[in-house]
Order: structure tokens, then sequence, then C-alpha cells
């Protein structure tokens, strides 16, 4: 039973259970509103509620449990010998999948009939070919052990959809049946409705929790994962970055340093634009300009924020980048042979700072008014001139709620991916010069994840680790920058 | 200081120090001080009272020009310290806040030490030249706002930590350390204290030796106490100004008896 | 304390009408100051205005194609002459360039070619007019004006990005095409006209720039954006009324707090990195799916739809919760019937902006497999749409700049132009509701 015709049959069920609750109500009030507890809308919300809520709860439930249960299964068939050389349970397991989908497509395009899907034997038909002429590609030829953990993974599969269907559409008509009973007069449904409200409230509230949960699980174990397969040594005091992709053979150097390196390197240039450049904006905003100017300066400074990131990537790799090659490359401007390519630390360090102009700017803005006027005052009263007062007493009081706002701005600017995928360059070095091409954390995420790497090799799994570093770093960052500008918030309140 | 007393009439009979005529000023439509006339002598503790609202702080602000922080507000007429119009287009504000110093309603020290409070403003203005003068400054400063004793052994403790009185004490030393000629004070007891409003108001009584001090209050009693001449100020009017202890036991005018008999504020 | 008093130590301040040399220099200083913060204010808005002037002037021809136009009448008995050679689609040349002969004698144009430069010019022309007549039988014996696409390279040329001086003769184009071309293009044969293939087409692969269009992409950020609007929406919405209204104060409550406020800035490549993992190693949801790319952009979006929800909530003065508690309304009918729709154009404005923030959103959709060169065909239904493998807006113009190309950059930069006029129409909404229904209390 497909899940869409699941959650239609249940549906369907909600909605004839509430105009059900709602006439049983009046009826057991003999028509007469004014003796019901609740209004009568509530009767049928709460039938249609214990309806809904359970049953597709249910369904969630099993649709994450039941693909592990058949996978552990299915596993168990395939014998360690069976496990090519150079391969791995994980991978045989996609294999029986995609060898399962793939019959299951066959037999839904009429290529095979539902009982030869079933019987197939590698013997008799090559499966890997029928499977191919219906469009599924499947890596390495078809063994029988993975065809016949496919057919009963298949099999499983089946069952298991038809209990599922079974037993909620069991849970949500038990829900309705209960419902109805209740359903009199006397009965306080807008208090039950309301309490499954909140409930439902409570649960959207916890999906925030769950997505950092989700976040720090994948991340975990894939991360676990790749150290099985390469030493954690390696990888944080390599300093070399040379991944040899499948096919090719031989091991890879995967060292963390020169791309922790080019991350910092690239967002300290881009910090260095943005902090000042930043700051002054907000300051001349905030203590100088007429209304007039800021309505108008405020706004365009903050459309510098809303604009896609691959905007300024493509503006780095395409303006920018040349631009810099004019300057200092062979034949520029300057008649220095710097730069030999468009994409270096510079190009991207550069762009991303203009891109986080905005960032520190609006929270500056915000930081700097929250300084008191009386402090303002107190120092025009002395004779200070503007400049002085805030260079010595506005700054000074707002730096703590600075600094929150420089750190948010870094960790913005080290888990910044498409502007230094398209204008940092891809080569990942050591080197000190700004004019070099230089690869980020972020960048390489992106390139071992989208290579054509086979998925358990270390060379991919790697992205889980400098995933996990990436999101441990920017963590640190936004807790510490957030428990500062509370504090500061706080010490004006 | 004994309370209720009217302050003794020993007014110098000194030049005058601030002189004012036909000043008008407008908040936006608002018309805020109308024709105000007045002349405020050197080394006296001259007194604004009035009801909430009458124009007396706004007055007060422009004779430092603080008002020019407000963009609506302008003002018309004319004042004049030491005979030069304060609002002339060659005068420069800073500079003329060096000269008149103020002190505000609520204690504003800087998040700074409690030295580099009192140093502020004579770093600013280059008062000092070496830090041994610097240090000299501050100590004297200290000692006319009557704190030196209390903060000398942590000078470099943050201002804000120190208690209401003592910190209007301390804005109070930090508004004399750059050697003001007049000290402007917008009711800066309000947020005391019983007690650290005596002591403020004794140091008001002191500070009256070197400097012309204007002060803006709403308690009748501190005017009687600490001022040798008050002004009266109703609905943006300069309704009555006089010596203190003139305008308390026979004012002119029927506004300001009934506000000082508590029938209109 | 008074004893160490007046005339020792006190300064003279001399004349207010003077400025004295110091405050000159300190007023100087202040000016200086000023200056700096009118120069930063002054950099950003010109980087902007450089920004859309790149846009503009490298996107803009991407939305012109360059046709010739030739009218062609075919008679039946040419059509059956043809098709039945051995070498159909050359038969099919050789008419149209007896045709495009006649045209140019019409118009006097005295120009060499032969059958190599009109391919190297229009590609295989022969092809593409025996495909129209194959499809539609009914046009043999009547005239037929045929639209005939430049090379990728030809384009190049009347773009600007290809020019005589430095063009090296190849089997792509040689020296003497671009005189045909300006003959061509004088004699008002070739003739630029508005690209809709851009906006209606798909990616067209590695070697073909000309044919590459963004329409599929639109449609798959057009489900992607189907889908958080109707997960996030809700979701955050709900999660917003408990935090305000109901949550009470406890670990459970300040748990979820700051987790929001973390999520809010993890990068977005680690949200890419959850959906990899969690959606479709995990889940086996199907890789590409626009539908994994909006679950993905939903848990993206929520911390900023929730954070501007609360705004909006908070923003509702407790009078009114009052007012509806006094006349014995519950706590939650007092939330959904005065509280939430007061609240719902600042609801509504905060989820607009975090949808373009979405719809703008690039790498977490590079990981889940949303990759231009998967937007080969259109979606063929509402299920397809969701499930079927697609990209998106910005997934596609990042595989176009990172492809070797140059004829892709201006494909790029025109998706960029395409982009920003739905972000911009976005925000002019969110611009608009908020002007409309904002009310201050």
């Amino acid at each position: 039973m497909s899940t869409l015709l699941i959650v239609a049959l249940v549906g369907a069920l909600a909605v004839v259970g509430y105009v059900l609750g709602v006439r049983r109500a009046m009826a057991s009030a003999d028509g007469d509103l004014r003796l019901l507890h609740s209004l009568k809308g509530y009767y049928g919300q709460n039938v249609a509620l214990l309806v809904l809520v359970p049953s597709l709860l249910v369904l969630v439930i099993w649709m994450t449990v039941q693909p592990l249960l058949i996978e552990q299964s299915v596993l168990g068939m395939i014998s360690n010998t069976d496990v090519a050389q150079g391969s791995s349970r994980s991978l045989m397991m996609a294999d029986v999948r995609r060898v399962a989908d793939g019959l299951d497509v066959a037999v839904a395009q009429g290529a095979m009939s539902r009982d030869a899907a079933s019987d197939v034997r590698v013997d008799f038909t090559n499966v890997r070919e029928r499977l191919a002429s219906v469009g599924v590609a499947v890596g390495s030829t078809v063994t029988q052990s993975t065809l016949e953990a496919a057919q009963k993974f298949r099999a499983l599969a089946a069952t298991g959809n038809m209990i599922r269907g079974i037993v909620v559409l069991l849970i949500a008509a038990a829900g309705f049946g209960y419902a109805l009973k209740q359903t009199d007069k006397d009965f306080r449904a807008r208090n039950v409705v309301e309490r499954g409200i909140l409930v439902l409230l409570i649960a959207a509230a916890s999906i925030a929790v769950l997505t950092t949960l989700g976040i720090v699980f994948s991340l975990i174990f894939n991360t676990i994962d790749f150290f099985e397969s390469f030493p954690g040594a390696d990888f944080f005091f390599g300093t070399r970055w040379e991944p040899s992709f499948s096919g090719r053979g031989g091991a890879s150097d995967l060292g963390f340093l020169p791309l922790i390196w080019g991350t910092l390197y690239i967002s300290i240039i881009a910090l260095v634009v943005a902090v000042p450049l930043g700051l002054f904006a907000a300051i001349y905003l905030s203590e100088y300009a007429s209304n007039s100017v800021r309505s108008i300066a405020k706004p365009v400074l903050e459309v510098l924020a809303g604009i896609p990131t691959i905007v300024y990537g493509l503006f780095a790799l395409l303006t920018v980048g040349p631009l810099l090659v004019n300057i200092f490359g062979a034949d520029g401007l300057l008649g220095v042979n710097w730069m030999s390519g468009g994409t270096a630390a510079m190009t991207a360090g550069l762009v991303m700072g203009i891109m986080l102009i905005p960032f520190v700017s609006s929270l500056s803005d915000d930081i700097i008014n929250a300084v008191p006027q009386a402090m303002r005052d107190g120092s025009y009263g002395l004779g200070a001139t503007q400049s002085e007062t805030i260079r010595q007493v506005i700054l000074p009081a707002a730096l703590p709620g600075i600094v929150g706002a420089v750190l948010l701005a870094a960790s913005r600017a080290i888990g910044e991916t498409m502007i230094v995928v398209l204008g940092a360059g891809a080569a990942a070095s050591l080197s000190l010069n700004p004019l070099e091409a230089m690869t980020t954390v972020t960048a390489k995420i992106v390139s071992q994840l989208t290579g054509d790497g086979e998925f358990n090799s270390p060379e991919t799994m790697v992205a889980f680790a400098l995933g996990m570093t990436l999101f441990v770093i920017t963590l640190a960052l936004n807790v510490v920058a957030l428990i500062i500008v509370r504090k500061y918030r706080e010490q004006y309140d | 200081m004994n309370d209720m007393r009217i302050v003794k009439r020993d007014v110098d009979m000194n030049d005058i120090k601030i002189s004012a005529k036909g000043v008008q000023v407008y908040y936006g439509d608002t018309h805020a001080i109308k024709d105000v006339n007045v002349e405020i002598k050197d080394k006296t503790v001259t007194a604004f009272i009035g009801p909430s609202g009458c124009g007396k702080s706004t007055f007060l602000r422009c004779l430092n020009r603080m008002n020019d922080t407000i963009d609506i507000c302008r003002v018309e007429g004319s004042i004049q310290i030491e005979g030069e119009d304060i609002y002339d287009k060659r005068v420069d504000p800073v500079q003329l806040r060096a000269k008149v110093g103020m002190v505000f309603q609520k204690p504003n020290p800087f998040p700074k030490s409690i030295y580099d409070n009192v140093a502020y403003g004579p770093r600013i203005h280059g008062l000092a030249r070496t830090k041994a003068d610097l240090d000299e400054i501050v100590e004297k400063s200290l000692r006319r706002g009557a704190i030196w004793n209390e903060v000398k052994d942590r000078l470099h403790a943050p201002g804000t930590g120190l208690s209401g009185g003592q910190q209007q004490r301390l804005c109070i030393a930090r508004a004399v350390a750059t050697e003001p000629e007049v000290l402007l004070m917008d009711e800066p007891c309000s947020a005391l204290d019983p007690i650290a409003t005596a002591q403020v108001e004794e140091l008001i009584d002191e500070l009256r030796e070197n400097f012309s001090v204007v002060i803006v209050t709403h308690s009748m009693q501190q005017a009687a106490r600490v001022s040798q001449k008050t002004a009266f100020f109703h609905l943006g009017n300069l309704v009555e100004y006089g010596e203190t202890g003139q305008i308390f036991t026979n004012p002119q005018d029927p506004r300001t008896e009934s506000y000082i008999t508590g029938r209109i504020g | 304390m008074s004893d160490q008093s007046a005339s020792n130590g006190r300064i003279s301040h001399g004349s207010l009408m003077v400025a004295d040399p110091r405050t000159k220099k300190r007023n100087a200083a202040e000016a200086r100051f000023r200056a700096y913060g009118i120069v930063a204010i002054s950099i950003g808005v010109l980087f902007l205005a450089a920004l859309a002037f790149s846009i503009l002037r490298s996107g803009l021809p991407a939305f012109t194609q360059y046709v010739a136009k030739l009218e062609v009448t075919l008679s039946q008995e040419d059509y059956d002459a043809a098709e039945s050679k051995m070498l159909k689609t050359a038969a099919y040349t050789d008419i149209f360039i007896e045709n495009f002969s006649n045209a140019l004698d019409e118009r006097g144009v005295d120009v060499a070619y032969d059958s190599d430069a009109i391919e190297r010019i229009l590609g295989k022309v022969g092809g593409d007019i025996r495909g129209h007549y194959r499809e539609h039988p009914d046009d043999i014996g009547r005239p037929v004006t045929f639209q005939l696409q430049t090379s990728s390279r030809v384009e190049g040329y009347f773009k600007g990005r290809v020019d005589r001086e430095s063009l090296v003769d190849s089997r792509f184009l040689v020296k003497t095409d671009l005189d045909i071309v300006d003959a061509l293009t004088d004699a008002d044969i070739l003739t630029g006209r508005f690209n809709w293939a851009f906006i209606k087409g798909t990616d067209a692969g590695v070697d073909n720039p000309g044919g590459a269009g963004i329409g599929a992409a639109a449609v798959g950020s057009l489900f992607m954006m189907l889908v958080v609007l109707l997960l996030s929406l809700p979701i955050g919405v709900a999660a917003s009324i408990y935090l305000e209204e109901f949550a009470p104060q406890n670990k459970f409550t300040d748990i979820v707090e700051v987790n929001i406020s973390n999520l809010a800035a993890v990068p977005s490549i680690v949200f890419g990195i959850l959906g990899l993992s969690v959606f479709i190693q995990f889940m086996h949801l199907p890789q590409s799916a626009p539908l994994v790319g909006g679950l993905v952009l939903t848990l993206m979006t929520l911390p900023t739809i929730i954070i501007s929800t609360r705004a909006s909530l908070k923003a509702v003065p407790p009078s009114i919760r009052d007012a509806a508690l006094g006349i014995g309304a519950s706590k939650m009918q007092s939330v959904f019937h005065h509280v939430l729709p007061l609240a719902m154009p600042g609801i509504l404005t905060g989820t607009i902006i975090g949808l373009a923030q979405a719809l703008g959103e690039s790498a977490p959709l590079l990981l889940i497999g949303m990759v231009g060169f998967v937007a080969r065909e259109f979606p063929d239904g509402v299920v397809s749409g969701f499930l079927d493998p697609n990209s998106a807006m910005p997934a596609q113009i990042y595989t176009w700049a990172a492809r070797a190309d140059a004829g892709f950059y201006e494909k790029a930069w025109g998706g960029i132009i395409v982009l920003l006029a739905f972000l911009l129409t976005m925000n002019i909404i969110a611009i608009i509701l908020r002007r409309r229904f904002e009310r201050r209390w």
C-alpha cells in the first residue's frame, strides 16, 4: 500500500470523523447549542485529531524503522566471503538496494512479470543487462547472493509495507471509534483539543532540537567511520592535501592544515575589509547621518546582505579575479608578476569582505544605538567633539558588543562556501602569498562530496570530518559571540 | 548645612557672566522658550525653578549649546558670555563647552576608571603636558568634587561601580576638571537619595567660590538652600527673577506665589 | 579643599570668537573621522553599483540570440526527391543553399560562401529543416520562415567574445566566415531577437552553451520553495506560538531557544551534510530531488522564520490577550483568534524574506546532488516535480560558472538576472505587505 494512499485514506477518515463528531455532539444535546460544554466544532476537531495524530505518528516511525530492520536481516544473508576485494558490506548493501529497486522498476514498466521478478536467477538471465534495459544501472555484475538478498529485500519490504498500511489504518480507525464514543454533550472537547494542539506546538518547537541532533549525529557517525579508515594524526597534522581518486590507486594525503590555513587566511582578509568599513559605516549612520541619508544608505547596505552568495562567487570569479590579475599579473598595471590566475585568496577575501559589511554594520549599528544618550551628553557637556565622543566613550562602551558582531561575521566567513568555491581556487596550499590560489574547508567539502569517488572511500568520508571541524569552530564562535552580545545588552537594559 | 534655612545673603556683587536677551527656543513648531531675558552673575549660584515642562532645562541647555545635538531645536535672540554671543557663527561649541561645563540629571560616568573619567576632559582639551600634570588635575578635581577621600585608593576602579551619590560627585569632579567658568547643573540631585543630595548640595555651595553655578531644580527647598538668585519659569516664560530670599518670601508675581505655595506645579 | 583654589592653575579660556590652534586641530580630526564614515558607506554603495553594472553588462546578452531568417517554400516533389536520397540532410542543405542564394541575390548581396561555411555559421541547417517538415507535413508547398540559430562562436562574435584580430582559423570558424556574417547582418538576414529558449530551456550539456536555458532549474526552485513554504510556515508559526505564548521558563525551553539561535548561524553547507546523510543515506529519499532540497532548505529557513515570527507575536500588545482572556476565552483561543491574526502580516513578511534567502542558497543543494547538469528535462507532473532529479537556479548558475567554455559565463550572469528578478519580486511583496498592514501599537 503506497504511503500516499495511506495518508489519503487517513485524511478522508479524519474529515468524516469531523462531520460525525459534530453531528453526534449536536444529537446528544438535542440540537441545542447551549447545552454543549464546548463549541460544536471542537467535538469534530477532537475526532479528527485522534484519527490523524496517532496514526500518522506511527506511519512516520514505521517508515524510519522498517528500512533499518530489513537491512539488518538482509545483511545477515551476505557472508563475509561474498564481500569482494576492495568492497565493503555497506557497498554490497547499496548494490542490493539498487537491484531491488531495479526489479521494482522493471515490474512497473512491464519489462518483467511479477513472478519473474521474484524468481529470476543469475544463471538464466543476465540481470544486469535486463535492469540496464529499463534504465537502472548496477555497478558490478550481480552475484547470486546479491540477487537473493535483493529478492529477500523486496519480499520483506512488500510485507512490511502491507502490514504498515493495515496497522496505520487500524490505529486511525481505533482513534475514530474512541473519539466518537467519547463525544457527548458534557464531554470537555475544548480542553482535550487544546491539550492536543499544545502537544503539536511543542513538537514543532522540538524540531529545532531534532535538527541539531541530526547534524551532530550525522557528523559524528560518519566522522568515526572516516577515522577508522584514515589515521587521525595524519588528518589533523598533515600538511599536504592530495586526495587520489578511485581507479588511480595509491594512498591519499588528506592533511587538514592547508585547508584550515586557507580558510583562516581568506576569513582574515575578509574581516580586514569588512570590519573597518562596516564599523565606520555603522558609526556614520548612527551618529552623523541625517534621517534622510540614513533612510537611504542603510537599506542600500543591507541589500548587500540579501544578495545570494552565488552572485558574489560569480563576481569574484569573473570580475574581481581578472581585475586583480590586470593589476598584479604579468602584464598588469604595476608591472609585477605576482599573480598568475584570477582565483586567489585575495579575490575571495575581498569579495567576502564586501559581503560581510552589512553584517558588521547593522549589528554594530544596533549596539552603538544601545549606548545610552546620557554617555554622549556627558561627553559633549565636557566639550568633546563628536569624533572624540565616539572614539573615547561610545566605542569603548560598545566594545563587547562590537567584538560579538565581529565574531559572528568571522563565523559567517569561515562557513561561507560559494565565494571560495568559485573565487579562491582549488589547490590546497600553505602559502603566505594572498595572491595565490588557496582552498578552504567548505570548498573541499563540496568537491569531495560531489566528486565521483566511491561513497565509502576515505576521500569522500573526509568531508564529514571537515564538516565536523567546521561545525565545531563556527558553533564555538557563535556561542561566544551570543554570550558576549547578551551580556552587553543586559548591561544597558 | 541646616536644611530649611535660607542661605546667607553674601552675594559678591561680581560682574555679569551670562546675559541672555530675547531668547526664543522652538522645537519644531513648539515654542518652548518665550522671550527670556536674564543676567547671571559670576561666583553665584543661580537656581531655575518651575513646574515640569516649563522650559527651565531647555533654557539651561541653551547656555552651552547642548541643544545643538537636537536637530529640530532652533534658538533665537542673543546669549552672551562675557560679552561674546555664543550663537555667533564663529563660535565653536566645543570651545564653548570647555568654558561652560555641565552636570546632568542622572549620574552618567563613562564606563571607564574613576581616573579616566576625570582625566577625560583635560585630555581632550590638552590641559596637561605631562602625566604628573594630569595626576595633579585629577586629584584637584576629585578634591573639589568632595570625593577624593572616598576614591583615592581605587582610582583605577570603574566609575560605574560607585554609589549614585558618589557617581554624581564624580561627574561634578569630571566637569570641573576642565576648569570651566560656568557650571550648569540639570537637576543634579533628582536621582539621589536624601543623604547623597545633602552632600551634593554642600558641594554646590563650595563650588560657588570658583564658578558661576546655574542649577535647575524641581525642588523649591533645594533652590532655597543652595542659591543666591532664583528664576521662576512657567510655560516657557521667565516669570520672575531675583534674590532667592525675596522670591521665596515676597514674590512679586501671583504665579510665583501660587507655585511656591503649592497651588500650581 | 577650596583653599588651593581659584587663582593658581586657572587657565584662561580666551575669546570664544577665535578658535585656538588646538580646537582647529581637533575640528580637523573631526572632519577626517566623518570622512572615513562617508568613504566606508560610499565603498559599499559603489561596490553595489559595480556589482549591478557587472551583472547587467555581462548578463543581458544572454537574453538575446542571433538567428538567420529565411523564407523557404518546399514543394512536394522536392520533398519526395530529398527523402528518397541517401544523404537526406545534405539534400535539405542544398535546398537551403538554393533558397539562401536567391535571398542574397534579391537583396543584392555579393559574398562568397560554401556549404561548410554555412554549417560553421548556422550549424546543421539540413537537419533542422528536415525535422520541421517531418513534424509539420502540412507546411510542404507553402512558404515557411525559418529562424536558424547561429553557432555559439558566431554568437560570440556578435557579443564581443570573439574578435577578428585574435581569431585563429579552426574547423569551428575561420576569418572569412566573419565577412559572410557581416554581409548577412547588413542584409538583415541575421538579426538578434529575444532569447526565449534561455528562459524556457534546460541545461543542454557541457558542449552547448548556446542551447542552455534556466527554465528547468527554475521549475526545480519552484517545487523546492513549495516544500519550504508548506513546511516551514506552519512548523515555524507553531514553534513560535509555543515559545512565545505557552512555554514555561524551564530547561527544555532554554535548550530550544539556544538551539534556534545557534542553528541560525550554522553554515549552510552543514545543512547540506545533514541532508545527505539523513535524508539520502539514512531515509533513502531520492537523490537530486526537489523534495529533499526543500526539506534541507526548510530546516535552514526555520530559525529565520521562528525569529521573525516571535518578534511579530511579541509586538502584539498584552492588552489584546488580556481583553480576550477577560471575556472568558481560553489561552489557546486568545492566541488563535486574536494574537495570531494581528501578527500575520509580520509573520508573512518574515516568511517571504526567509523564502528569498532559501531561494538563493546553493551550497547545500550541491551536496544532495541538485547540480546543474541534472536539469535536463522538465518534470511531467506534480509528483515528478517533487521527486525527479532536478536542479535549482543557483546550483545551475554554479554549474555554468564552473564550466570551461566561456560561453557559459554569459548564461551564468543571465541566470543571475533571472534569480535576482525573483528575489526582487519577493522582497517587494514583503515590503508592500509591511507598509500596508504594519500596525504600530
